[in-house]
């Protein structure tokens, strides 16, 4: 535990469906859209069936929801070997740098190790610091693969 | 990609020297380290002072000392000081680049620049060090798989 958490006592758990609305919220906060169709699809893939995580993150006393993050287990699409995959990861703005962010990261890669990967993939946008700048500090660098697209117009 | 010189020096002292904020390195002993002219060393040091990165210290076992926010200071910030990355949106255009080719070349070359600039501008001071620091135990891992 590093110096910005020791005062935030975090407790990260599986998603429950009683959630649904918190993440939705929080993620609606984010971003600025609210995707309840989007998450409500996400809770039912990945809040109860395995190899597939989506995981909390509260305060202890008082109970307070504080974040998420969903990830899975996936292989040889794209001609890869199995890797983790991250998401999406959201932590409330108002407990920002506090470590919370990394302790739902942490969390999520231990239940990717044990599920069989030996390292973990997200994508960020080019432009999205904030993500960028929060997966490097947690030791991610470019990966083998870079990603193509084209305008369909 | 290649960064200029002073560029080079520049992230060098600023990453030798976040490495213990509490610590002072005159530019000679940092330019031992590196092998580099400590002349130039000091002209980029004073450079990185104006910036607020560093302090000088003045007066017997002076040097400098590191006084900016590694947590928040990028790469990036600190190319920024002496170059700019990609090409430069006030420079007069090369002949050539207003043909198809000429534009489809530019197209490939801004895509590498924002790829740069996004890569330079996410990583912090902090984070480089902590890079150093999780390739040392990947590599002693490697090394010893037997230690966990």
């Amino acid at each position: 535990m590093n110096t910005e958490t020791q005062f935030l006592q975090v407790n990260i758990r599986p998603a429950s469906i009683d959630d649904l609305q918190k993440v939705v919220d929080l993620d609606a906060e984010i971003t600025g859209l609210e995707k309840k169709e989007y998450w409500e699809n996400h809770f039912n893939r990945f809040a109860e069936r395995n190899g597939r995580y989506l995981m909390i993150a509260e305060s202890k006393t008082p109970c307070e929801f504080l974040g998420f993050i969903v990830g899975e287990v996936s292989g040889w699409e794209f001609g890869s070997r199995p890797c983790g995959w991250v998401f999406v990861i959201g932590v409330a703005p108002s407990h920002r740098v506090q470590g919370i962010g990394e302790k739902l990261f942490n969390a999520m890669c231990e239940v990717l190790k044990a599920d069989g990967a030996d390292s973990v993939r997200t994508m960020v946008g080019r432009d999205d610091q904030l993500n960028m700048s929060f997966f490097r500090s947690q030791g991610m660098m470019a990966g083998p693969f870079i990603e193509l697209e084209k305008p369909l117009f | 990609m290649k960064l200029q010189k002073a560029t080079q020096y520049g992230l060098y002292a600023v990453l030798e020297l976040a490495r213990d904020p509490s610590h002072q390195l005159s530019a000679t002993h940092i330019a031992d380290i590196y092998g580099i002219s400590s002349n130039h060393l000091a002209k980029v040091l004073r450079d990185l002072g104006r910036a607020g990165l560093v302090n000088s210290v003045r007066g017997a076992g002076g040097g400098y000392r590191f006084s900016g926010n590694s947590k928040r200071t990028t790469l990036m910030d600190v190319i920024n000081i002496f170059e700019e990355i990609g090409s430069d949106s006030t420079a007069a255009a090369d002949p050539g680049d207003a043909t198809d080719i000429g534009c489809a070349l530019l197209l490939v070359l801004g895509e590498i620049d924002d790829i740069a600039r996004a890569t330079f501008g996410s990583i912090t001071l902090d984070t480089l060090l902590k890079t150093m620091h999780w390739q040392r135990e990947r590599e002693e891992k490697l090394q010893n798989p037997a230690v966990v």
